[in-house]
């Protein structure tokens, strides 16, 4: 399903370069539960926006569902983000002056679905994630959990076989990232390949694979039992 | 997404921002109406000087002696001599001539009027039968000069309202009255009904006579100073400007055109100079209210750079859900154009309102002419999509990671 052969990342920032990924190589397999850890500034990030197409390696190779993204155009990594992947940033980025309902109809707007539809299908994902009674809602009448709730839908909504979560627990308290947690479970449970990023072991622990990145290089690849 | 959808968001974005929006359609408001207004204004002031010009008559060709030349200005008309009665008499007898209704000939001069103790220094004009009918004008009281009178060089007159009102003062009726022209005593038969300054002189501070009376009489001289032929219908102005101009230079024995010592000018060519400088003028005003809307589409693109600015994180963001570059290209030129059409046709409400006001209040006549204001409309979308283009295609060309990260 993910495939990276040597992935690298150079940044270049007034003349000095710093590496963020070095030889980065592993494969992920349609429905895995990963968990991406390691101290920051480690590449997690950059790892993680190179796998949803939100940024380009400086060499190596990407193959998405068995086509190359490493060397594709503008539009058609917009394509890729918009319906192979559902992407869940740590800071939630709802639109503020849209509804819930309307900030998970955007994906599909791209998408090019019809607004009944998207209306429907909002909705559904919504009821996924248990939010149903706050379709009207904007995102300042919301709690942190329940942006990020607002956020998986969104991420849902094109039904992408991958959701890439960039530590989506780090702005909220325990209980509220425990409930997010548990859906990230629930949706592996239900056919999702998931890999997410994360500082809290807790939540290593619940996925089914860790990796642990250590200055730009994978320095182990367990599985959890 | 459907254009409908991203301009239903782009009115909701300009809604959430109102004073901004404001503001910054002031200046295209501003710009297009002044455009309308100035184009408007000058419009009815060149129909007003039309208006007044054509009532002198429409069809009507002026021979003048003097050398032919473009246009109707010459530097001396007073000194040539080389127009004469006869010609206009040819003129009417000509069998060759059939596009002309009515010839009519004049000599004027300017000379003193005396009644009793009061005295004017007028233009008295020597004229023909036709004269009046051909030249439009008509008479409050009496009757207007013959051609009979002309035949037998009678001395009356008929006089224009100004000239009654010097000499008699208000309110009293001049007919059968006797005044004395230039020291001979003649009778008052009419009085003309007034027509303003036309701005090719004062219609109404003028005497008429006979034109042999005036000739043989007053002046002493053989010439005469215009010709005034009535073309049959407007259409036929140049078929008559042309028969009259070969007539003439067979009758006065010139080879070419270019030798002629006359002119044939037609009231459109007086119609032609005196709308000239009007039309100059409103072009000029025209020009700078449109720098103003210039400016006003400079203000559209600063604001929406600092929106694109403002909104890099959301430009991000959508890029991250699978916006493609003209998608986000057309959101925000769709916003840009959205502002400026509204300011336009904001600009189109006051510009037709204040030209209209502005025009009530001059008495000039009121034509808003429905070419600007489709063009006002057209020229405000095309400001919205040059100004606005910039900060689009700035938005479009971020990078989806670097656009999220901005703070």
């Amino acid at each position: 399903m993910i495939e990276v052969k040597k992935l690298s990342k150079t940044y270049s920032n007034g003349g000095v370069e710093t590496q963020a990924l070095v030889d980065v190589s592993f494969k992920v397999e349609k429905g895995e539960f990963v968990a991406i850890i390691g101290p920051s500034g480690s590449g997690k990030s950059t790892l993680m926006h190179i796998l949803g197409a939100l940024d380009k390696p400086t060499s190596g190779e990407y193959i998405l569902n068995g086509k190359n993204v490493e060397n594709m155009k503008k539009d058609e990594l917009a394509e890729i983000r918009n319906k192979e992947i559902g992407f869940v940033f740590q800071s939630y980025n709802l639109l503020p002056r849209m509804s819930s309902l309307k900030n998970v109809m955007l994906p599909m707007a791209y998408g090019g679905i019809p607004k009944k539809e998207r209306i429907k299908k909002a909705e559904k994902m919504l009821k996924v994630v248990g939010l149903e009674d706050k379709l009207r809602s904007v995102p300042n009448q919301l709690s942190g959990g329940q942006k990020q709730r607002v956020a998986i839908a969104r991420a849902l909504t094109m039904e992408p076989a991958i959701i890439l979560a960039d530590e989506p627990t780090g702005n909220l308290p325990t209980n509220q990232s425990n409930e997010i947690i548990s859906l990230f479970e629930e949706l592996n449970k239900n056919g999702h390949t998931v890999i997410i990023i994360t500082h809290n072991d807790d939540i290593a622990k619940k996925a089914r694979r860790v990796l642990t990145l250590v200055d730009g290089r994978i320095v182990s690849d367990q599985k959890n039992i | 997404m459907r254009l409908i959808e991203i301009f239903e968001e782009s009115i909701s974005v300009l809604k959430t921002n109102g004073m901004r929006t404001a503001l910054s359609a002031l200046g295209i408001i501003i710009g297009i109406g002044s455009v309308i207004t100035l184009m408007t204004l000058g419009q009815a002031s060149q129909q007003s000087v039309k208006n007044r010009i054509q009532s002198l008559g429409s069809n009507l060709l002026i021979v003048r002696p003097g050398a032919q030349r473009s246009g109707f200005l010459r530097g001396s008309a007073s000194g040539n001599t080389t127009l004469k009665y006869s010609d206009a008499k040819a003129i009417e007898a000509s069998q060759r001539i059939n596009t002309i209704q009515k010839v009519a000939a004049e000599y004027s001069s300017r000379t003193q009027l005396v009644y009793g103790r009061n005295n004017t220094n007028i233009q008295v004009s020597g004229v023909t039968g036709e004269y009046f009918d051909s030249r439009n004008i008509t008479l409050t009281v009496g009757s207007p000069i013959t051609e009979q009178q002309n035949q037998n060089m009678e001395k009356v007159v008929v006089l224009g309202p100004t000239v009654v009102e010097d000499l008699f003062g208000t309110n009293v009726n001049p007919i059968g009255k006797s005044i004395r022209i230039n020291g001979t005593s003649f009778t008052v038969v009419g009085v003309t009904k007034s027509k303003g300054s036309s701005g090719v002189g004062n219609s109404d501070d003028i005497a008429y006579v006979p034109l042999q009376t005036a000739q043989k009489v007053l002046f002493g001289v053989d010439y005469i100073s215009t010709i005034y032929v009535t073309a049959k219908n407007d259409d036929l102005m140049e078929a008559a400007q042309n028969q009259l101009g070969f007539l003439l230079l067979e009758l006065h024995n010139k080879a070419t055109p270019s030798d002629a010592d006359f002119t044939v000018s037609s009231q459109a060519d007086i119609l032609e100079t005196a709308t000239e400088v009007t039309s100059t003028f409103t072009t000029l005003l025209t020009g700078i209210a449109a720098i103003s809307l210039i400016v006003g589409g400079i203000g559209i693109m600063n604001i929406m750079l600092v929106t694109v600015t403002e909104r890099t994180m959301e430009i991000g963001l959508r890029m991250s859900l699978g916006a493609k570059s003209r998608t986000i290209i057309t959101q925000f030129l769709t916003e840009a154009v959205v502002l400026t059409i509204t300011g336009g046709m904001l600009g189109v409400l006051i510009g037709v309102g204040a030209s209209t006001i502005i025009t009530k209040a001059m008495s000039l006549p009121t034509a808003i002419s429905y070419q600007s204001i489709v063009l006002s409309v057209v020229v405000s979308c095309l400001i919205g999509i040059i100004f606005g283009w910039y900060p689009a295609y700035k938005a479009s060309k971020l990078q989806p990671i670097e656009a999220l990260r901005y703070e």
